[in-house]
């Protein structure tokens, strides 16, 4: 398989899942926004800060004026923000066509139909119905198209870096997810001191869209016998093994890709590193002396670290076998 | 509302469809009489379902304008064009009559020259020759063959009769299109299939591939064939895509391949480098080398026609086939089909006026108000005065240019294109078309049943490329006995 095409899948596969997870990020800061008493802030910069979002004073200022209108504009249909959902589909869609001889002919059409779609309705949002509509489709059309690629494609190497690239991402963004909630819960620091008690409201409504915008809540429930809170809530998305978007689940997933790739010493060695650092954590501890946060951004460097590695041992065009 | 087709005229045209108005040619009868059957708003929404479907499929072609890069959806007629089998018979002997002398008249100007030394045809075309290559002088590719792959251009005149235009021998394009066209027929007009007995248009891709194979320099069961395109953003690029993806081969850019100090070629792949045997290219010649050719081109791959020479790499079409895709070596095809193979052209040329014989030049330059004159090595109807229809100070000014050189000239007179129905916003109208079969040669020769038809869509224009306002038609081969 060439490096180029390599490269290309991959990359196809990660802006399909950013785009995916992207939409999920909106539903839960639109569905926790549904649920909060008035008068508890919902962080919209938060919001766009987790996205990797460049934050320019501009940014700052039409966000602070026309917070959800704003945020959205950005998120879902702004052409400069690199990581916009008709984005993250216009690329997914540059490196689909581009490697269209290696994907079947209906998964092309997926996701050409998906920008398509996007390209006409992505500016027409305002009215949060339309918006939940919309973002349900991409959702459903990512998860239609993995589940294509899964029962029409051989498992060849090119199958493998398409696991590759949705499983990091993945990864990544679950992450992210995480953070969105454990920032939201610093946010409203003061509505957390109102009540005491281990039944705070808020905190149960957090973590709980936290998991819907998962799609982890029933999976939740079904793996942990208590009632919802941030402890376990953490720890089922960070450590979880069976549950296919929590972070060590997907990066089981990335190893066993890997493990159909040639020459893969390297990128299994940091894997390998990666999975210790997280089996080794202690979600309590980080929730009590509150570096969760740091945590997080700690792995997600890994991760970027993880992607280097990729790069470097299969997609850097190798020079000639004399040199 | 029906279509009225005592309205449809195609006035002093031969019309593919229809003999006269409101009576359809024979193997035309069923679909004429299933379209009267259909409303116009009902044959819309069909032309609405075969655009979206061309949408969604992201059939396109690339046009740059505006300084910019735009990705076009291909426009498609939905009423299929007919021709009849035993028609196309005699057609199909004519395209490959004319490829297997083609392909003899190339190895003989890189080889012996003996057809000029018979004075068969004049030397002096090759010292103007563009794409003569010196490179390849004293090559035999495998099997003899130059040119593989073939689209040949044939237009039918009021007499009904098919002629060739010319001869497409550097990289023709178009096929995928006809493939597609297909396809997407038979999503709309899945009835249709019932009442006819079509020829299948599929079989292309498969026999592309063992075209290619065939020449492969190492004797391997499964050779390494490759796609290798000038990239993304080349006019033709989803064509590239499509025929790699059918023939399971790897679609390469030039960045792809290197040739090594054992000068064989290798594409770098995701297990380091993996030797290529034969590739299908469609760069330019002159684009392809920048060691050999043109050496501020970024598209090629160095060493390549060191590697082709040294005969570790097969070329198709093989560097400077082009020679034989020329205007004026065109005039001479049925001369080479006489010298060569001892045979009358089965398909004639359009007839043709040269302008490096004297008598032959005055003609043209004393009648250009009725003569169409073209360049040699010029395609896409670039630098062509087109008489009837330019202003006097043009034709003067075209008549310097021929005196200034007069090898670089031919002249035919204007062609009465051939009309077929299409869907027009209100109604069905005749426009122009042509036809490009595509014909293979390498251990065995084959043609596409049919081939391209490319239709202007504008009123009485006969200007049925893509890029300039062009549409297309699925094309059938229909029996009729």
């Amino acid at each position: 398989m060439l490096s180029r095409v390599a490269e290309r899948v991959y990359w196809m596969s990660r802006y399909m899942e950013r785009a995916e997870n992207t939409a999920r990020l909106i539903n839960v800061n639109t569905n926790l926004l549904l649920d909060l008493p008035l008068g508890s802030k919902v962080s919209w910069l938060t919001l766009l800060e987790i996205t990797g979002c460049e934050i320019t004073e501009e940014t700052r200022n039409k966000v602070a004026t026309a917070q959800e209108q704003a945020t959205m504009k950005l998120l879902i249909s702004d052409r400069n923000c690199f990581g916009s959902i008709f984005n993250c589909l216009r690329n997914a869609r540059e490196n689909a066509r581009t490697s269209r001889e290696i994907i079947p002919a209906e998964c092309w059409e997926i996701i050409n139909d998906l920008y398509l779609y996007a390209k006409d309705n992505a500016s027409k949002l305002t009215a949060r119905a339309a918006r939940r509509a919309f973002l349900q489709h991409i959702i459903a059309t990512s998860q239609q198209l993995s589940g294509l690629l899964a029962g029409t494609m051989s498992h060849t190497e090119a199958y493998e870096f398409i696991r590759l690239g949705r499983n990091l991402e993945r990864a990544d963004m679950s992450t992210r997810i995480v953070d969105a909630g454990a920032l939201n819960l610093m946010q409203n620091k003061q509505l957390d001191e109102l009540s005491e008690s281990d039944d705070n409201p808020f905190n149960n409504i957090l973590w709980m869209s936290v998991l819907q915008s998962l799609s982890a809540y029933q999976m939740y429930r079904q793996h942990v016998f208590q009632k919802v809170n941030g402890e376990q809530v953490v720890n089922f998305l960070l450590q979880n093994t069976l549950f296919p978007r929590a972070v060590s689940s997907c990066l089981n997933t990335i190893k066993e890709s890997l493990a159909h790739l040639p020459h893969n010493d390297e990128p299994l060695h940091t894997i390998a590193a990666l999975q210790r650092k997280i089996d080794q954590i202690s979600v309590a501890t980080l929730l009590e002396e509150q570096t969760l946060h740091d945590f997080i951004d700690e792995l997600q460097l890994d991760i970027a670290g993880l992607h280097q590695c990729i790069t470097l041992t299969w997609f850097l065009p190798q020079l000639s076998s004399e040199e | 509302m029906k279509i009225d087709w005592k309205n449809y005229q195609p006035g002093e045209f031969y019309d593919e469809l229809i003999s006269s108005p409101g009576y359809a040619r024979k193997p035309a009868r069923q679909l004429v009489s299933y379209l009267k059957s259909m409303s116009l708003e009902d044959l819309k929404s069909r032309q609405d379902a075969a655009d979206l479907a061309i949408k969604t499929m992201g059939i396109t072609f690339t046009v740059y304008s505006d300084g910019e890069n735009i990705d076009r959806e291909w426009p498609f007629d939905i009423i299929p064009r007919i021709i009849a089998e035993s028609e196309w018979k005699k057609t199909e002997l004519g395209l490959q009559q004319r490829l297997i002398a083609l392909n003899c008249f190339i190895n003989d100007v890189y080889n012996d020259q003996k057809i000029f030394k018979d004075k068969v045809i004049p030397k002096e075309i090759l010292a103007k020759s563009k794409n003569f290559r010196k490179q390849c002088v004293g090559v035999t590719p495998p099997l003899g063959v130059w040119a593989h792959i073939c689209g040949t251009d044939l237009i039918r005149d009021k007499d009904g009769q098919f002629y060739v235009l010319e001869d497409n021998l550097r990289v023709p394009s178009g096929v995928s299109y006809m493939l597609e066209n297909r396809g997407i027929t038979k999503r709309v007009f899945p009835e249709l299939f019932e009442d006819y007995s079509i020829q299948p248009v599929s079989e292309y891709p498969s026999q592309l591939f063992d075209t290619l194979a065939a020449i492969s320099p190492r004797p391997l069961d499964y050779p390494e064939v490759v796609v290798l395109t000038p990239g993304i953003y080349n006019s033709a690029y989803f064509e590239h895509s499509y025929l790699a993806q059918r023939m399971g081969a790897e679609l390469v850019e030039g960045g792809d391949l290197l040739v090594d100090d054992d000068d064989c070629v290798y594409m770098r792949t995701i297990n380091g480098l993996s030797r290529v045997d034969v590739i299908y290219r469609r760069i330019d010649d002159w684009f392809m080398d920048p060691e050999a050719f043109n050496p501020d081109s970024m598209l090629g791959v160095p060493g390549l026609m060191r590697a082709w020479l040294k005969g570790n790499v097969a070329l198709a079409n093989a560097p400077g086939s082009g020679v034989a895709d020329d205007k004026v070596v065109y005039t001479f095809v049925p001369d080479m089909i006489k010298y060569y193979l001892g045979e009358e052209a089965i398909i004639p040329n359009v007839p043709s006026f040269l302008c490096m014989d004297k008598k032959q030049c005055d003609h043209v330059i004393a009648n250009l108000d009725k003569l169409v004159v073209k360049p040699a090595n010029e395609s896409g109807g670039y630098g062509m005065l087109m008489g009837p229809q330019a202003s006097k100070k043009e034709r003067a000014a075209f008549a310097k240019l021929i005196k200034a050189d007069p090898r670089n000239y031919m002249a035919q007179p204007l062609i009465s294109l051939s009309t077929s129905p299409i869907l027009s916003d209100k109604d069905v109208e005749p426009r122009h078309l042509d036809l490009r079969p595509f014909v293979l040669q390498g251990r065995n020769l084959s043609v596409t049943p049919g081939g391209l038809t490319r239709v202007a869509l504008v009123k009485g224009s006969y200007v049925v490329n893509s890029s300039q306002g062009g549409g297309s038609k699925d094309t059938w081969i229909v029996k009729d006995y």
